[in-house]
């Protein structure tokens, strides 16, 4: 995959913002003095009389994001995932999520992949944080063309929703003319009996290329991208069960409370089978670039190639 | 302001203690002191002040009120109920299941209220936000949010007062209920937020002291905060805990327990003589 295209998510979301904000006066965009990270600088360079930096102050921004909400505007509030998702739980808890406030969390940096700035920034624990506030959505797009439309759908909706974004370049993975994107619905990106992997995020792409390997062996791997993790296609979930038996999760967050524990609670409930979380083990990450911290923490094809596998044989 | 609407305001206020009370006594607890405290506040906002209509309580050119001290949710209801956005005889349902009237405010439930609170320091940035939205829409409506004085020490207040004077919004207006007392005793003995006014003078706000039970010092502070230009203004108001009820007044106690029955009655029988009273004058 040497000559794939590559964009980070973060990217996709300033560009996003940008062709929203020509369509829709209403759109405003708030950050808290990481325009230049989280990319929203691109929309402030196109509209800066609806760019507002709330300095380094992410509560404030939150609530300030929900009393825009209730003037008709739609704020798209933006920064890094450990401090929308860490830092202002409670106010996105009590003033976004309570109240359903028309406010849009675009949380970058998410997840280990964030590299050199180390455990303090990594935030592995973003979904399951999001994902316990009542109405609240969580959206983690795999690729630029995931993540520009997860933009447009959290526009559409009305309510919180909150899409984590990532800091490294990933491959394009959904560059074809088939691609519909519907919040809420999963999409199968491969087919196949034997066992499925439910991936979300940068993981998805790393999924394909273990499918691809495994293929090789005569594996017949079904690939599921989760790019809506609450409210979770648990027809889609327990299809997989149903079919294929097995599941494997990979997400780049902690094993605890995000996409592997959400899949394991619908199988639990409707189609019990056995379910193997591929993610953050319960450790913080450190220092070292993104790229390889990835593969330290067999958040990789060649991993996820290792467990299929090894749970085959089990 | 007239003589005869200073005295049908003062009549209103008396009405919406007793509704204070009438509230938390059917609730069996609630936060009766700092209701009162803020109860002529409340009386000159939605009777006198606010641009409001309480039969299109979402009308998109209103003026705003959040209550960042949410737990004084039973002034705000009284008031709202004797404005006319809900029944009066509904405030006794307060905290019961399935009532409108949540032990803190919820702008999904009760006609009138414009953000939901309760969590200390929010309400603040939310009325910032408001304040802000009114510039990105070309709107003029204004924005006023009541904060308590123990309140201002969560640290997010601190960031929305500078966030609503780096944006110089002069279209909102704070008030501080600066009752000196909070849950474990008074907020000079807990964690001393002094002196408020030269703290949010050098934040960068126009700054106004008054005494928070007089009407035409209510009256004449949010003139000049509404002529003030370039900077929003903070009027500190120095009020007493449990103003009105003889028992509660000044009381940490009162804060957050609500009159049981033989209490209820006593406060009911004062804010009775001195209703009679305001309407002999």
């Amino acid at each position: 995959m040497a000559d794939v295209k590559k964009i980070a998510t973060r990217e996709s979301y300033g560009n996003a913002l940008v062709e929203l904000g020509k369509e829709h006066e209403n759109l405003v965009v708030l950050d808290a003095d990481l325009a230049e990270a989280t990319k929203t600088i691109i929309f402030r360079k196109a509209f800066p009389e609806r760019h507002f930096d709330c300095g380094i102050a992410e509560a404030n921004m939150i609530d300030v994001a929900a009393g825009m909400s209730t003037a008709g505007l739609v704020p798209f509030a933006s920064t890094f995932a450990m401090f929308a998702a860490g830092r202002a739980f409670e106010q996105v808890r009590n003033t976004l999520g309570y109240p359903h406030s028309n406010v849009k969390i675009g949380a970058t940096h998410g997840g280990i992949s964030v590299g050199e700035d180390g455990a303090s920034h990594q935030c592995c624990e973003d979904f399951a944080l999001m994902r316990t506030i009542p109405g609240m959505v969580v959206m983690s797009p795999s690729d630029d063309i995931e993540a520009k439309a997860a933009v447009r759908a959290a526009y559409e909706y009305v309510g919180p929703v909150y899409i984590r974004f990532g800091r490294l370049a990933v491959p394009v993975i959904n560059d074809n003319p088939g691609y519909h994107f519907e919040m809420g619905r999963g999409v199968t990106l491969r087919e196949g009996k034997d066992i499925t992997i439910i991936a979300t995020g940068l993981m998805v792409a790393e999924a394909l290329s273990a499918a691809e390997t495994l293929a090789a062996e005569g594996i017949d791997v079904r690939v599921v991208n989760i790019h809506t993790i609450k409210p979770l296609d648990t027809e889609l979930v327990v299809k997989a069960a149903k079919e294929t038996g097995l599941i494997i999760t990979a997400e780049e967050h902690n094993i605890i409370g995000g996409l592997g524990e959400a899949v394991c609670s619908c199988v639990a409930e409707h189609c019990p089978v056995r379910v193997r979380r591929v993610g953050v083990n319960d450790e913080f990450g450190h220092s070292g670039p993104g790229a390889d911290l990835l593969k330290q923490f067999g958040l990789s094809a060649e991993h996820l190639v290792e467990v299929v596998r090894e749970e085959l044989k089990k | 302001m007239t003589q005869e609407e200073k005295k049908n305001l003062a009549v209103t206020a008396c009405k919406v203690r007793m509704g204070v009370i009438e509230a938390t006594h059917g609730a069996k607890s609630g936060h009766p002191g700092g209701s009162l405290s803020a109860a002529d506040l409340f009386t000159y906002l939605y009777f006198k002040q606010l641009r409001i209509d309480p039969k299109n309580p979402r009308w998109d050119d209103r003026d705003r009120f959040v209550l960042s001290k949410g737990h004084t949710a039973p002034g705000l209801y009284s008031a709202l109920a004797l404005r006319g956005f809900f029944p009066t005889a509904d405030l006794p349902t307060l905290r019961h299941i399935g009532s409108y009237l949540q032990g803190h405010p919820n702008m999904n439930m009760t006609p009138g209220v414009d953000m939901s609170t309760g969590s200390l320091g929010q309400g603040i940035s939310t009325a910032a936000g408001m304040a802000l939205a009114a510039r990105v829409r070309g709107k003029d409506y204004h924005t006023y949010a009541l904060l308590g004085d123990g309140e201002i020490q969560e640290g997010q207040v601190w960031e929305a007062f500078m966030f609503s004077a780096h944006y110089k919004l002069d279209n909102l207006t704070i008030f501080i209920d600066n009752n000196n007392l909070q849950i474990d005793g008074q907020v000079c003995d807990v964690m001393s937020p002094y002196p408020i006014d030269e703290k949010l003078a050098a934040f960068g706000f126009h700054i106004i002291n008054i005494d928070g039970h007089d009407l035409d010092a209510i009256a004449a502070a949010i003139d000049e905060a509404l002529a003030t230009k370039g900077k929003p203004t903070a009027i500190i108001m120095k009020t007493v805990k449990g103003k009105g009820v003889s028992f509660m007044e000044n009381k940490a106690g009162w804060h957050g327990k609500a009159p049981n029955d033989e209490e209820y009655e006593t406060a009911m029988q004062e804010l009775r003589a001195q209703l009679a009273e305001l309407e002999a004058k």
